[in-house]
């Protein structure tokens, strides 16, 4: 369904060049959850917007559902657009528009009619249990229920894709697990090709069917979520085994002896 | 030692602070004065806003962060409003007297001067816009991106939507400012409340009615600020 064939992103700042994606070629399958996980920095965010080219790569081919996005002119690549959702860690809703007004929003721009883009907005609030909030405000909404409002506001164009962005790296650890069930549920019955791009490996271990590492802008790993339950089973690179032990090891050093005379 | 009072101010003719027969006489031309200040206002402000925000949406699109970047020819027009900028507004009052006189064809009265105000306010307020959706962040100009939205779209339907509450603010200090502006309108014999408090105050030195004629202004200044506040808040949702 995307095929990310050999992309490197190159950012020039004040004459000096940086590497954020480095010659990744990734396939994700039709209906599938694909995972990306890595460190701050690793260029996760870089990659997931190589693939509706709101970063155009430096160089490359990115292929959804067998149209080259990255040999498209500007006005095709936006109508591509209309079909790949986007949801992000801080939500980006309109704050002066209500919650059925943003997710009106992505139909207005993909073209659909005013009394169609009513009903639509109002079955995808529906989807994510929210219809109750349609003329909420984002700032009356707690972050997953704004969360979710962004879920709908990608649905409701019907896309083939939806790519995420740390969705829930704003949210507490329940409101995580709505959330990662809202898109499970999604993906099992809309069959949308979903891509997470975390730093949290429970998130992948809870949704995703593949997962791939990135280190340094290069894809360093790619294994199956059914792997990691096979006994015997450990991620080749050392990346990959830190963020799958999930646990946080520090190097804790003996304390030093206070002088009594400092409590006086 | 002299003793600088109001008191000491007073014309000889004995008119004191609040000489009632004295207001009375003047109030209809209080009245026409007041009318003049809200001519140029009601004239002035809309024309700005409609030509600065076009500008202001402009210098932010092409800006090297904004929709469309194409900075050398946004260091041109940016350094183009800087210098209309510069110009104090009495120099700027005087400077345009031709074209004054070819908009309007006059180079006196209220209508005189509402030219100079415009030409004035359209730049301070195109700076207003361009800041205020300067200000928004990427986060939803990167929503509206992703969901396949035209440029036009991302003003009217985002910038715009969400820049409403400061946008007004903005209006209410550009208004708040004019009306003091309004007063150099004496100059060109433009009338409006200030230019008679200068007349009446300054030059005849009957400092009741001067007092009289900043209560007024202070009365204008106050009831903008506050209507100006009260709606930007109506419109904003962000709590
Ligand atoms: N527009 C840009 N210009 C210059 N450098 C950039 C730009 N965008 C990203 N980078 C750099 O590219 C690298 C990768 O950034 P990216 O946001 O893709 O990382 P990430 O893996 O998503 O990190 P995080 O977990 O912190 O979100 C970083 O070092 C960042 O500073
Ligand atoms: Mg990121």
């Amino acid at each position: 369904m995307i095929s990310i064939r050999d992309v490197s992103t190159v950012f020039t700042t004040a004459g000096q060049t940086f590497t954020a994606v480095d010659a990744v070629s990734l396939e994700i399958p039709r209906g599938s959850i694909q995972g990306i996980i890595g460190f701050s920095g690793a260029g996760k965010s870089t990659l997931l917007r190589n693939i509706n080219l709101l970063e155009r790569p430096t160089s490359g081919s990115v292929v959804v559902d067998g149209t080259d996005l990255t040999a498209l002119g500007d006005e095709d690549l936006r109508r591509e657009r209309h079909q790949i959702g986007m949801i992000f860690q801080h939500f980006n809703l309109l704050n002066n528009r209500t919650a059925l007004q943003n997710v009106e929003l992505s139909l207005k721009f993909a073209g659909v009619g005013k009394k169609d883009r009513r009903r639509r907005a109002q079955e995808a609030l529906d989807i994510v249990d929210l219809a109750d909030k349609a003329s909420s405000y984002p700032g009356r909404l707690s972050g997953g229920q704004k969360q979710r409002v962004a879920i709908a506001r990608a649905l409701a164009t019907e896309p083939k894709v939806l790519l995420c962005d740390e969705p829930t790296s704003a949210v507490d650890p329940r409101t995580t697990a709505s959330v990662l069930q809202y898109l499970s549920d999604i993906n099992a019955q809309l069959g949308i090709t979903t891509v997470i791009v975390t730093h949290e490996m429970n998130v992948i271990k809870a949704v995703a069917d593949n997962v791939a590492v990135m280190e340094d802008g290069a894809l360093v790993e790619q294994f199956d979520l059914a792997d990691l339950s096979r006994p015997g089973f450990s991620p080749a690179t050392q990346i990959g085994r830190y963020l799958i032990s999930d646990d946080i090891t520090l190097e804790r050093r003996p304390r030093v002896q206070q002088k009594e005379a400092t409590l006086v | 030692m002299s003793n600088v009072s109001v008191a000491g101010a007073l014309p000889a003719n004995g008119a004191t602070a609040f000489d009632l027969n004295r207001v009375a006489e003047l109030l209809p031309e209080i009245a026409v004065a007041l009318g003049q200040t809200f001519a140029m206002l009601l004239v002035a402000i809309p024309l700005a806003v409609l030509a600065g925000t076009p500008l202001g949406i402009w210098l932010y699109s092409m800006s090297p962060v904004g929709l469309k970047p194409r900075p050398k020819l946004h260091r041109v027009v940016d350094a183009l409003v800087n210098t209309m900028r510069s110009f104090p507004f009495l120099i700027l009052l005087i400077a345009i007297i031709p074209i004054t006189r070819f908009i309007v064809g006059t180079t006196i009265g209220t209508a005189a001067v509402i030219v100079p105000l415009t030409i004035n306010a359209i730049p301070y307020f195109a700076r207003f816009v361009e800041q205020n959706l300067t200000q928004l962040g990427g986060g939803v100009v990167e929503a509206a991106r992703a969901m396949g939205a035209t440029r036009g779209q991302i003003v009217r339907d985002v910038l715009l939507v969400e820049a409403k509450p400061a946008l007004i603010g903005s209006i209410t200090i550009m208004t708040v400012s004019f009306i003091s502006y309004s007063a150099m309108a004496g100059l060109v014999g433009g009338g409006g409340i200030g230019d008679f408090a200068i007349r009446y105050g300054y030059y005849r030195y009957e400092t009741g009615v001067m007092f009289l004629a900043i209560i007024l202004m202070i009365v204008l200044v106050q009831s903008v600020q506050i209507g100006g506040t009260r709606l930007a808040r109506r419109f904003d949702k962000r709590r």
